[in-house]
């Protein structure tokens, strides 16, 4: 999705401010957004895949207006509502003095399902990579109005496959909940200067992990 | 970026406590579950794991290969439960590396806890992909113009963490002399491990 999610590359944000000693949540909203999103008790979306394309549609200021813990309460708040627990309105109400309808007993929440993740993304698949290590790759145009893990900056690039990760479930596609799709992965890497041309830094490259479908041989 | 709340507004603590009393009505939060989570990753979780990680390695060729190999296995030697799929990637004289998400903010929670502010503001993952030696620069990291930087964009399922380079004078040092230096900024590449000043 070409959204404002997308950040790399992009010029004006200025300086990166570092907060020494910063703790691990600056206000008890941030860490009560935190633990909620952790153990909410329903249907917590489809995965975590599901869970980064929420806040990729996000609009611009909302995506940047409360921080990162901001676009959890945000993203989480959408979640609720695509799972039919709030209505639209219902929190303003609350909020308002309306009474709560309870669940009715009987109808408790169906089982937590926990956010595909990290080593739980790893599939076997029965066929070899279509690429190895030392091989020269071009990315594709690739750029769907859904999600995607190939950043703007790195379509239609030529780059080098370093290493060749196991297949693992395609975020495309499990994002939308249209199936797993397993693939592998692999570690590319590009120079600097094929990615910002002459503006790039002398002696700097770069590492991305890309679905097998991103790429095309050079 | 200075007039967005980068820690939010007075109503968005109403708004949450608001949301957090409604879903406890609901039967859906369990406000202990919500404070047991805070605490796991204000006090259990956190940089110390990977430190714990790095210092094993500088004294200990083969926990360091082992660690370059299959670092969620070599952590685990040290009990720490290892949740992603971690990778560790070794920096040299002549290899920076650092790491970044730049689509959202990924980030090996289970060796390093939660990302501090910086790592998951728009300035750092729009810029370190495209000037990563100037950032470096701006955050106290000096490297000579031979040294090339590897910036680690993570946009799989794969997590970085960078083993930093043992500081000079270093050598007799102890393992548990050791862990207390070894910072959480030097493992996602934006700082170099120093001895405290003499004196």
């Amino acid at each position: 999705m070409n959204g404002i999610h997308d950040l790399g590359g992009l010029h004006g944000f200025g300086k990166v401010e570092v907060e020494q000693d910063e703790p691990v949540f600056h206000e008890r909203w941030e860490g009560r957004v935190f633990g909620m999103c952790l153990t909410f008790g329903g249907r917590r979306g489809p995965n975590v895949d599901a869970a980064r394309h929420r806040s990729e549609r996000l609009d611009p200021v909302s995506y940047f207006q409360n921080g990162y813990f901001g676009r959890w309460l945000a993203t989480f708040e959408m979640m609720l509502k695509e799972e039919d627990v709030l209505a639209e309105g219902e929190l303003e109400d609350y909020m308002n003095g309306a009474a709560v309808q309870k669940v009715a007993d009987g109808d408790a929440p169906p089982p937590q399902r926990r956010p595909l993740r990290g080593i739980d993304a790893v599939r076997e698949v029965d066929h070899p990579p279509r690429y190895g290590e030392g091989q020269a790759i071009i990315t594709r145009n690739h750029q769907p109005a859904g999600h995607t893990r190939l950043p703007a900056y790195a379509r239609c690039r030529r780059g080098v496959i370093k290493k060749v990760h196991p297949a693992m479930v395609f975020a495309d596609t499990i994002a939308h909940e249209q199936g797993e799709n397993p693939q592998y992965v692999y570690s590319v890497e590009f120079d600097g200067a094929e990615l910002w041309g002459d503006t790039a830094e002398p002696g700097t490259v770069l590492r991305l992990d890309l679905f097998e479908s991103y790429l095309e041989a050079a | 970026m200075k007039t967005i709340h980068e820690h939010g507004t007075p109503e968005i603590s109403l708004r949450v406590e608001a949301l957090e009393s409604l879903l406890e009505e609901r039967g859906l939060i369990n406000p202990v579950a919500v404070d047991r989570v805070i605490q796991h990753f204000e006090q259990d979780v956190g940089p110390l794991n990977g430190a714990k990680a790095v210092a094993r390695a500088w004294i200990d060729p083969d926990f360091k290969s082992r660690l370059l190999q299959d670092a969620a296995a070599a952590i685990s030697e040290l009990g720490i439960t290892v949740g992603d799929n971690v990778q560790v990637i070794e920096n040299t004289p002549k290899e920076h590396n650092v790491v970044v998400c730049s689509l959202c903010s990924c980030y090996p929670w289970s060796v390093l806890g939660l990302p501090p502010t910086w790592y998951k503001s728009p300035a750092y993952r729009a810029r370190v992909v495209r000037e990563p030696r100037k950032v470096l620069a701006e955050m106290g990291v000096d490297l000579a113009d031979d040294v090339t930087i590897r910036v680690w964009d993570s946009s799989a399922e794969i997590r970085y963490m960078i083993l930093p380079q043992r500081p000079a004078g270093s050598e007799s040092l102890s393992e548990e002399e050791l862990i207390p230096l070894i910072m959480r900024d030097a493992m996602i590449g934006v700082a170099n491990v120093t001895l405290p000043d003499k004196g």
